[in-house]
């Protein structure tokens, strides 16, 4: 693991729907290997701004690059950019009209990175790992949300992504739910994948995160390792937001 | 009593015209499936381009689709606009005069027409879908076109089911109207037998009771299709 090559560089983004402008002037750049967790309170764009990295949201202003190449230019082919960028949402949004094991494999082999067999042996090889190869044959609607969102987790790894973007992973789920879907992602960050995660569990920013930012009017307002950043908060507004949440 | 006896017989046994009401039933209902699936195709990509064209960003119109999205209202304007005798009139004395193939006539009209109706119907069925299943598969490097056709269509046509399944129902008795355009379909079978036997009775009422179970049987297959298509999903 090479851990100073940077995978992805956002200069100056902005966005702003119609006249709300949601993101004002975020520039960062996240190398290979890190965890970034970003934290802030809702409405502060932070989904957003997770959403701007693989284009499902369009920026107003700014410019991104990943691998090098600038993905905001209007001749790249995103959809060959999304499919070294895993998605997981809120809202799991597994394909409720498909078994598990076909949500899985339907992305690798629509997109041609797999033969129907290749696509078959690596779902059974990733639910084997998550605990879930029971539920290969079953439909999203049987299983719990802990279990969708593993599913959706797997789903994302399936395309084999450089990188993984996590919104609000958990904030759909039972409290009882959470751990198993946060132990998925704990290992996920042990096996070296890059992943930028917006969450509200400080706990995990804390014991996985390599550095974490706090977004808050549009804006990055601090940017610190953990400790650093839950133990000496310097932005009067992080520290009032953490002595909330904490 | 026996006067009825002998209009049935005539209506229906003598030179064996049960036959014909079958044979025309037969072109009643390769004209229906053709047309609905016609229709389906035709609504389908209507819906896709209205919807397309109403997600477009403020500023970021693109002149191709506003001119398609143009073409579609404009086609679902005249056929919702004008009656169905008479679409079927145009069509097969006026732009199909010469040709011999009135099957293929009468399903493209009914097909056109039906795909007006069935388009704004299936517009309301994708919008139902979540918007979250274009994210999720358009985030996994899959492009609008899969998508759409293996994730958010098979989804929005199981929501409007109900609704295609009234399309079905209403094409199939409105085959009945393709008598003008010179088709032996069932209608026209009974209007046949009638002038020769000059008895309205049996074969009028007769082929009403076939409309009637055809569509009460369809009635019950739509209701037990629909019913396994959501069990499917609670596995």
């Amino acid at each position: 693991m090479k851990e100073d090559k940077e995978l992805i560089r956002i200069e100056h983004l902005a966005k702003s729907f119609g006249d709300n402008l949601v993101l004002r002037d975020i520039s960062i750049s996240i190398k290979e290997g890190e965890k970034v967790v970003i934290i802030g309170p809702s409405g502060s764009g932070k989904s957003t701004f997770l959403r701007c990295m693989n284009l499902l949201e369009t920026p107003t202003g700014g410019k991104i690059w990943f691998e090098g190449e600038e993905i905001t230019s209007p001749d790249v082919d995103i959809n060959k950019i999304r499919c070294h960028m895993g998605m997981v949402f809120q809202h799991f949004n597994l394909f409720p009209n498909m078994t598990v094991r076909r949500n899985i494999t339907i992305a690798p082999i629509r997109t041609g990175l797999m033969k129907p067999e290749e696509a078959d042996a690596e779902a059974t090889r990733l639910l084997e790992r998550v605990g879930l190869l029971d539920k290969a044959d079953a439909y999203p609607a049987s299983l719990s949300g802990g279990q969708k969102q593993r599913i959706a987790i797997v789903r994302a790894l399936a395309m084999s992504p450089k990188m993984m973007l996590f919104d609000e992973p958990t904030s759909a789920l039972d409290p009882e739910m959470v751990g198993e879907v946060l132990e998925v992602m704990k290992e996920l960050a042990e096996s070296g994948m890059t992943m930028a995660v917006v969450t509200h569990e400080m706990g995990f920013a804390r014991e996985v995160g390599t550095r974490v930012l706090f977004v808050d009017e549009g804006m990055i307002k601090e940017e610190n390792t953990p400790e650093e950043f839950f133990n000496n908060p310097q932005d009067p507004r992080l520290r009032d937001f953490l002595s909330k949440v904490l | 009593m026996s006067g009825l006896v002998e209009q049935f017989y005539q209506s229906f046994i003598e030179a064996d015209r049960w036959k014909r009401y079958l044979e025309g039933l037969g072109v009643s209902f390769t004209v229906t499936l053709g047309a609905l699936a016609l229709g389906i195709i035709l609504g389908i990509l209507v819906a896709i381009i209205r919807t397309l064209h109403d997600q477009q960003r403020a500023g970021q119109e693109k002149a191709g689709l506003g001119f398609l999205n143009k073409i579609c209202e404009i086609y679902i304007t005249i056929i919702r606009g004008t009656p169905m005798m008479v679409q079927l009139l145009i069509m097969g004395f006026v732009i199909f005069s010469a040709s011999r193939n009135l099957v293929g006539v009468a399903i493209l009209s009914l097909g056109i027409n039906s795909g007006a109706y069935t388009a704004e119907t299936i517009r309301s069925g994708i919008m139902s879908i979540d918007p979250g299943q274009m994210e999720a598969g358009r985030s996994l490097g899959m492009t609008y076109a899969t998508v759409m056709k293996d994730i958010i269509i098979p989804q929005a046509i199981k929501n409007i089911l109900p609704a295609l399944g009234n399309e079905l129902i209403t094409l199939f008795k409105d085959t009945s109207l393709v008598t003008v355009i010179g088709l032996t379909d069932l209608t026209k079978v009974a209007i046949q037998i009638q002038a020769k036997t000059y008895q309205a009775f049996m074969p009028f009422i007769g082929i009403a009771i076939m409309y009637l179970v055809v569509v009460l049987i369809l009635t019950k297959l739509l209701g037990i299709l629909e019913r396994r298509m959501r069990r499917s999903e609670r596995r």
